[in-house]
């Protein structure tokens, strides 16, 4: 340690080198805290489940396009078809899907013509909702089957029973339990009102990026609105037959519809998120060419103090210096210097986090991503001198004094 | 002189290639990645209409509950209810005007070996061609006698018509829209303005619609509603009347005038409007009316997303780094030559010499730098736009103007860079360089 001396003096006579690497290093922790910061905020958003058994299901859209289309007879037919099938789990209308970004949100209250509502996106499914989805009640009970209505474009009523997800029943009686929520009276339009038959874990809206994704509540009514989806679940390994299968039973009937989005649910989810991937991986790539340049810009710069001091190396080493004191010297002055840069980029990296929240509404940085950016781009830094402090201790003391 | 310096800057560079290639790999790529997310946002914030894009104004009036704004702070709604969308229509009281949104259906198959075709439709109104001007390959709009009247009468785009009448003119011809029969008046050629301005609501970016027709045919044929559609209060009835005179907002409502201060007196119209509502029992709130051109509008509505504007901060920070790289590298490297340098001024060379001389090295990597950063950049591109898939369509290429910016930026950015190395090496002492000789 008694060699952090002379490596400072060393250090003060090319003050500017110092600082330029230093300030490289700053910033460069700077940015790879932030850019980690996003990448995990965005994975942890991604991470979140839907609530579905998204390896086995896909859902697709009807539009009926002909006088002839009988929908409240072929919605019936159909279903029951395709619950039939060799291979399905079980199917169900439903108006929109999570992951899908298209749904219907109304907002709801624990008292009539009451101004706070709890938003809550909207299901329209039957009996088999809850299976095809692949949801678990956690207290009430299911649909039954002579409950699901039907309902018009501008119909207005609501039905007498719902369903909510769990996080929906809480916003709206923060202090009661599932068990005790279950027979309460919610408001819907107003005045009127729902009972809340049973409550589930876990379903998303449609929307990801809604900061109420986990309120939904399920209505049993099916939609007679002459476009609409069905969302079928399978067994394992059997879904990608059945969606030529569904769509093949459907357009067989040839009565005056068209099929579209045949969809996994896997397959909207990537959708879904595709934006947030392409983010991380752009931040990914600046990150490590990032890394890259920093490193090797350590690596041109320690080469040119190498040979600079060559003369300086070549006495230190004719004067009894071990291989190991070089190596040690240029590695210390290394540490020192990106060190400073640390101390730096520890403020920095603080402030542009702090701009990020204002502007862009991110969350704060958790503390624990400075100490492990400090600690990787120390190592970075130790790794980049490695090969032209070698270089330096080995220079022979005998051709390394000799004047040029 | 110069060609002189240039061929002493080569044979310096070529003394060290490790060192020039990693000055030119670092600006080259700070650049790169500059240019990249620089272009994305260049694009997304472009002017779509810069012909008139200072005479269209988007038009908010504030319908919503007197509980709660649309939006904090107090702002209107986006949208426009189907009322406004057709009364501020039809007073005609602005150069031209019109109320648009968006429905769907199905265009049946003309014969057997056709499919059905599902349709995205923009609803509006005939002011809506000369309006936004979208290029015409056959035919034109329809008339205002048409809205009017009511009649049937559809626009094409060219992705439709190429699907229908697999591109053949069809003004004239006829086509079976979910179960009615609309005359053909016109068939756009490729219009696939970015941002789409007019209608934000569910995308800046979105692809237009398929088809045109008449926004009055939205009553007269009960239209469905697609795109996004909002409401504070409950629709009174279960009748479609009913909920076309409903407080939902689902339509855009747009005008243009001659001269663009004729804003005020619009917005004078728009008072003595909603006054007029008010005595109607409608628009509960203060009045708080709103006219905004394309630019302000875009700006307002905040298009640029801001994942883009978040990479490119990113990007522009990287770039400095890469440029204090390069300082750091150039300063060790004229460091090193401080024994030639003496040498040359003792030997009568000015200091402005060997500024220039050493400015020139550094334009040469600025130079290198910029065209490596500017392949980076189109392959930084390519990546986005394989990134992001449709949704970035027309928003990764690299026109003249960005190409320009990026060698200017680089140029500039190397000079910098050099220029206190350049300031270091020739203010040293000759006497005390060469005496260590």
């Amino acid at each position: 340690m008694n060699q952090i001396g002379p490596i400072f003096r060393a250090l003060l006579r090319n003050k500017v080198g110092a600082l330029l690497l230093a300030l490289q290093i700053a910033l460069t922790m700077t940015i790879i805290v932030n850019a980690i910061h996003m990448i995990e905020n965005r994975s942890s958003m991604m991470a979140r489940e839907s609530g579905m058994d998204e390896a086995n299901q896909f859902h697709l859209m009807y539009v009926g396009y002909k006088d002839s289309f009988n929908e409240r007879v072929a919605v019936e037919t159909d279903l029951l078809e395709i619950r039939k099938l060799n291979g399905v789990v079980d199917a169900t209308q439903i108006n929109s899907t999570p992951l899908s970004g298209g749904g219907w949100s109304m907002g709801l209250t624990t008292t009539p013509n009451s101004q706070d509502g709890t938003p809550v996106s909207l299901y329209f499914v039957d009996d088999h909702g809850l299976n095809t989805l692949g949801v678990e009640l956690v207290a009430g009970e299911n649909f039954s089957p002579t409950e699901v209505t039907y309902r018009l474009s501008n119909d207005k009523q609501w039905p007498q029973n719902i369903l909510l997800t769990e996080a929906a029943a809480k916003n709206l009686f923060p202090d009661l339990t599932p068990a005790e929520i279950i027979g309460q009276t919610v408001f819907i339009r107003d005045d009127e009102p729902m009972t809340i038959k049973g409550i589930i874990d876990h379903l998303q809206a449609p929307w990801v990026q809604w900061s109420n994704v986990n309120n939904v509540m399920l209505v049993p009514q099916r939609g007679l609105w002459n476009a609409n989806r069905y969302l079928v679940r399978t067994e394992p390994g059997e879904r990608d037959r059945l969606m030529r299968e569904v769509e093949e039973l459907l357009l067989a009937k040839r009565d005056g519809r068209l099929i579209r989005n045949v969809t996994a649910m896997d397959e909207q989810r990537d959708d879904a998120y595709q934006d947030f991937f392409a983010l991380q991986t752009v931040l990914w790539v600046i990150v490590t060419v990032l890394t890259l340049v920093t490193a090797l810009g350590i690596v041109g710069m320690v080469s040119f103090t190498v040979n600079q001091r060559r003369k300086q190396i070549g006495t230190r080493r004719a004067l009894g210096a071990t291989k190991g004191d070089i190596m040690r010297q240029f590695m210390l002055e290394n540490l020192l210097i990106t060190s400073s840069g640390l101390i730096i980029g520890v403020a920095s990296s603080i402030a542009l986090n702090i701009w990020l929240v204002d502007t862009f509404s991110l969350p704060r940085i958790g503390w624990h991503y400075l100490p492990i950016a400090m600690v990787v781009l120390v190592i970075v830094g130790q790794l980049a001198v490695l090969g032209p402090a070698r270089k330096a201790a080995n220079l022979s003391p005998a051709l390394a004094t000799r004047t040029t | 002189m110069i060609a002189y310096y240039g061929r002493l800057a080569l044979l310096s560079l070529k003394k060290n290639v490790l060192l020039t290639g990693l000055m030119i790999a670092a600006i080259g790529l700070g650049i790169g990645a500059a240019m990249t997310t620089i272009t994305v946002n260049y694009l997304m914030s472009a002017d779509p209409i810069p012909n008139k894009s200072e005479r269209l104004f988007a038009v908010q009036v504030d319908n919503w509950s007197p509980n709660e704004a649309y939006d904090e702070p107090n702002l209107p709604p986006d949208q426009v209810t189907w009322l406004e969308a057709t009364q501020l229509t039809e007073a005609k009281m602005a150069y031209r005007q019109a109320g648009m949104g968006t429905s769907y259906g199905v265009i049946e198959p003309k014969g057997q070996d056709q499919k059905p075709y599902l349709a995205s439709v923009r609803i509006t109104y005939a002011d809506f061609f000369p309006m936004f001007e979208p290029p015409f390959l056959y035919g034109s709009g329809w008339t205002a006698q048409a809205d009017e009247a009511r009649e049937l009468v559809i626009v094409l785009s060219k992705e439709a018509n190429n699907e229908i009448f697999g591109g053949a003119n069809s003004v004239g011809e006829t086509v079976t829209f979910s179960g009615n029969v609309f005359r053909v008046v016109g068939v756009l050629d490729e219009w696939e303005p970015k941002p789409k301005f007019f209608d934000l609501a569910t995308g800046a970016f979105n692809d237009m619609e398929d088809v045109y027709m008449p926004y009055t045919l939205k009553q007269a044929l009960e239209l469905d509603t697609s795109g996004n559609n909002n409401c504070w209060k409950p629709i009174a009835e279960e009748t479609f009347q009913a909920f076309l005179n409903s407080e939902c907002v689902n339509s855009q409502f747009w005008v243009e005038f001659e001269d663009p201060d004729d804003k005020h007196a619009y917005l004078d119209f728009l008072h003595n409007y909603v006054a007029e509502q008010k005595q109607l029992g409608r628009f509960p709130r203060e009045q708080n009316n709103r006219l905004h051109n394309v630019m302000e509008w875009l700006e307002y509505q905040e298009v640029v997303a801001d994942d883009a504007q978040m990479m490119m901060y990113m990007a522009l920070m990287f770039l400095i780094v890469c440029l204090l790289n390069t300082i750091a590298l150039l300063l060790a490297k004229f460091t090193g030559r401080f024994g030639e340098i003496a040498l040359r001024r003792a030997v009568g060379a000015s200091r402005r010499t060997l500024m220039l001389h050493y400015s020139v090295e550094a334009a040469i990597v600025g130079v290198l730098g910029g065209l490596v950063g500017l392949i980076l950049a189109w392959l930084g591109l390519q990546g986005i736009s394989a990134l992001y898939g449709d949704s970035t369509e027309g928003l990764t290429s690299l026109d003249g103007t960005m190409i320009a910016v990026g060698f200017a930026l680089a140029i500039v950015s190397s000079i910098l860079a050099a220029l206190y190395p350049t300031w270091r090496a020739c203010s040293i002492a000759p006497a005390g360089q060469l005496k260590t000789q």
